[in-house]
């Protein structure tokens, strides 16, 4: 049985020739993320601002919103959002953190329940105090900076460290540019999102090491082929490789993003945004950079083998 | 490539084997697992509180509390030791976690030291030149006894949640003074939290007569005494809001045996039993005070004041006060499991309703398949029959990652279904670059053995590389996330394994045995 799609020659695509819009492009986009995050910040969630949620659904039909957003107002709770969740009887009821410590929020709580009164259904009630808020947002930032640390310098044991900082680079564009989607569109910014942004890190990287070790494959092979062609046929031998493996796990997260249901969207965005931004980031900013920071071409010639053509000699 | 020892065929299908017979219970529900015999496997995967309903609650030991309380009853003893060996001081009191005062005459500092060494053996008096002293616990002695508060606290909310009938709750020891408490399936979480919030310290201590509540906060305040709210109630209580009783615990609530709730006159009460020291203590402080009314304190609130009418001899009692029958039946549950050493703060509720739970296993398992389906059709149509290698390959690996999870008890959380999702996308990564690999040795016209033979040797510092990657995000993830995270973490981690074992080990094995099975003249690649 043969496979109904084949691409059948090695494109000869010139990636190179773009890779200076592509600098552009992503300082923009990385420029603006900060930007956005400084100016607005990011519409945390509760597990890191802390405070009161509440998923309340309507047993009988529509959820009147505006109704239930004038009761709640009533209740002097300070600052109480409402939303639609997924459908139109489910209400996602957010409150800030109440005074009183933990009575003072359950208190809260039972007001609320009070004044909305029978027909609903509380699917899921969370209370995140002051102090986890903040030590979530310290084991966040911690994990990323740890993943993104360790990360780097596996890449700087199994190759030179150009290849070090052209993958830690493109990494980083990749975690900014998802903080800025969720920055401009104000996506709820929860425990999960944290959870995708790592999960994008390891991807991208993974996606530059599969480049990078063509990359010097092809140093090897060819010795005195101009540096920029070089990178040009390392990114086409690897095109349908790359191609397949965005398609395959895009397709795991598209089944997320549609089926998984409200609480995994968040999740999911991150997650989509971070495959295809990250695959870009390894053609047109992971390679390119390589090009600027040559790495010493004798040196790898000399080498021989990496270790993993050691293993395959064996 | 192509050769493969005896024992790693065994090897590799006796792991899929297992995998298989270990991921198989999770297709049946509970009930059709109670006829398979013990001997078969019957572990199945752990579902997180998010999926199966139930409330999470982290609590704080609040040891400072406890402490300070400590602090101010021993003020009374070091007022007393200072007056016995006649020195004189000003400023006597609690400041943070100090007991500080100042001397009167500074060089006196040995003798005040002397006489405060009785006090309490894990006091240190340190007093400057000025004069100014100040009595701290010893570190040692203090972790100790914070250790000890945090494991007695585990043990009583243990009691309390076991004496509620839920089942299987899960209540452990986090950092240094945190429990964190999971609760399956209750539906009434609020009554749960009023349950383990309270301290249920419970004394008996005789009112002071001699001045009223009035003239006590006025500032003639006997020493000694201390005044005491009354327990807010529905407007029932006939008692006074406030009462000025004596420090002096008569009983404590740590010597009752048993304690109920029943009926007295048609009211809901707490019927309570001493042992055999409470017993006795209660008896002589009712003989000793007939006539004189004694006020029964729950968490430094006066629940009632009965006078007392005559001794007490028989060691049990009844708690009268304005109880509802829940009240009554709370207040007997929470003495029967006994005090905490120290207050406990909610740090973080989280608590999903059974509906929300049952829809998020839809949600997870709907697109799980549907992943599932898209993947296979995908490699189908782009690897032809080596894309059904790698799907026979990624079932395995779907069983052994099933397996790895109910094996180890780990728990599935929500995100850790969309970890499985996401590693059925990155898995075929790998059977993506071998095969990519073996097109490449085919078109540079390698034979048709040496190119697979290439194209897995090749491809497998790559592979190895980018799930090393992964796992390092996985395992931090692991061990800084908290909940429902952490099951991402988990089997992100574990998908990352075993699809390194399945893609490499598994489609090895699948496209060797097709090999000589069916001695093809080329690969249909």
């Amino acid at each position: 049985m043969r496979p109904l799609i084949v691409i059948r020659r090695t494109p000869t695509i010139d990636f190179m020739r773009w890779h200076k819009f592509g600098f552009a492009l992503s300082c923009i986009l990385g420029g603006l993320s900060i930007a956005l995050f400084l100016a607005f910040g990011l519409n945390f969630g509760i597990d890191f601002k802390g405070g009161v949620l509440i998923e309340a659904r309507v047993t009988t039909g529509q959820a009147d919103l505006a109704a239930m957003r004038g009761k709640l107002d009533a209740l002097h709770l300070g600052e109480v959002s409402l939303q639609n969740f997924g459908d139109e009887s489910t209400v996602l009821i957010r409150l800030p953190q109440q005074p009183g410590g933990d009575s003072g929020q359950e208190k809260a709580i039972s007001a609320v329940k009070q004044t909305l009164g029978q027909g609903i259904d509380y699917r899921r009630v969370e209370v995140v105090g002051p102090t986890v808020g903040a030590e979530l947002i310290h084991a966040g930032v911690l994990a990323t900076v740890l993943a993104l640390a360790a990360i780097m310098i596996y890449i700087w044991f199994r190759f030179e460290w150009q290849f070090g900082v052209g993958a830690t680079i493109s990494t980083i564009h990749d975690v900014v540019t998802t903080i800025g989607l969720f920055a401009i569109f104000r996506l709820d910014f929860d425990l999960t999102t944290l959870a995708a942004i790592l999960t994008i890190a390891g991807y991208s990287i993974n996606d530059t090491v599969v480049i990078y070790d063509r990359v010097r494959e092809t140093m090897r092979k060819h010795r005195t082929m101009p540096f920029r062609d070089l990178i040009n046929l390392a990114l086409n031998e690897t095109l349908s490789r790359t191609i397949l493996t965005v398609s395959t796990v895009a397709l795991a997260v598209l089944a997320l993003l549609i089926f998984g249901g409200e609480v995994l969207r968040g999740f999911s965005i991150a997650m989509l945004w971070g495959i295809v931004v990250g695959t870009y980031s390894s053609l047109f900013i992971a390679a390119p950079i390589i090009y600027y920071i040559q790495p010493n071409r004798r040196a790898i010639a000399r080498e021989g083998g990496s270790p993993a053509t050691e293993r395959a000699s064996r | 490539m192509l050769y493969f020892a005896q024992w790693k065929v065994i090897l590799i299908c006796a792991v899929c084997a297992l995998g298989v017979l270990f991921s198989l219970p999770n297709v049946f529900t509970p009930a059709q697992l109670s006829f398979v015999p013990q001997e078969v496997p019957h572990k199945q995967v752990n579902l997180g509180l998010d999926l199966r309903g139930g409330s999470y609650l982290l609590l704080e030991v609040d040891f400072a509390a406890a402490q300070k309380e400590r602090l101010n009853t021993l003020v009374d003893s070091v007022r007393n030791a200072l007056l016995n060996a006649h020195l004189g001081y000003t400023g006597l009191g609690v400041q943070n976690d100090a007991i500080v005062f100042t001397l009167r005459e500074p060089d006196k500092s040995e003798d005040a030291k002397k006489a405060l060494a009785t006090v309490d053996p894990d006091l240190v008096t340190t007093v400057g030149p000025d004069g100014a002293a100040t009595l701290k616990f010893n570190q040692v002695a203090e972790n100790a006894r914070r250790q000890q508060a945090v494991a007695q606290s585990i043990e009583i909310i243990r009691r309390r949640i076991d004496e509620t009938g839920t089942k299987e709750p899960t209540i452990q020891g986090q950092g240094q003074n945190r429990i964190l408490v999971e609760l399956p399936g209750i539906d009434d979480p609020e009554h749960m939290k009023r349950l383990l919030g309270r301290t249920a310290k419970l004394t008996f201590q005789l009112v002071d007569q001699s001045v009223t509540v009035d003239d006590a906060r006025r500032g003639r305040l006997p020493p000694g005494d201390e005044i005491l709210n009354a327990q807010e109630s529905g407007g029932r209580n006939q008692g006074a809001a406030a009462y000025v009783v004596h420090k002096r615990v008569m009983v404590g609530g740590d010597t009752l045996t048993d304690a109920q709730a029943t009926f007295q006159d048609n009211q809901p009460v707490v019927s309570f039993r001493f042992d055999a020291t409470g017993a006795k203590r209660f008896g002589d402080a009712t003989r000793e005070n007939v006539g004189k009314p004694f006020a029964i304190v729950l968490d430094n609130k006066v629940i009632s004041a009965p006078v007392i009418r005559e001794a007490i001899l028989g060691g049990s009692g009844i708690i009268s006060g304005s109880f509802t029958v829940q009240s009554a039946s709370d207040l007997a549950l929470l003495l029967r499991a006994g005090a905490l050493p120290a207050p406990i703060t909610i740090l973080e509720e989280r608590t999903v309703g059974p509906d929300l739970g049952a829809d998020s296993i839809h949600a997870g398992a709907v697109s799980c398949i549907v992943a599932v389906v898209l993947v296979v059709v995908f490699m189908v149509l782009f690897y032809g029959l080596f894309g059904i290698f790698a799907d026979i390959a990624l079932f395995f690996n779907l069983c052994l990652m099933l397996a790895t999870l109910s094996l180890l008890g780990a728990t599935l959380t929500l995100p850790g279904i969309a970890g499985i999702a996401l590693t059925l996308g990155m898995a075929v990564d790998a059977n993506v670059l071998i095969y990519e690999r073996i097109r490449e040795e085919i078109r540079s016209g390698r034979s048709m053995l040496s190119s697979l033979d290439a194209g897995f040797t090749r491809a497998f510092g790559t592979i190895v590389d980018s799930h090393v990657t992964t796992l390092v995000a996985g395992l931090l993830l692991y061990w800084l996330g908290s909940g429902p995270v952490k099951g991402f973490a988990v089997t992100l981690s574990i998908g990352v394994l075993t699809s390194l074992f399945s893609a490499i080990l598994v489609t090895r094995l699948i496209i060797v045995s097709w090999l000589r099975r069916w001695k093809p003249k080329e690969i249909p690649l």
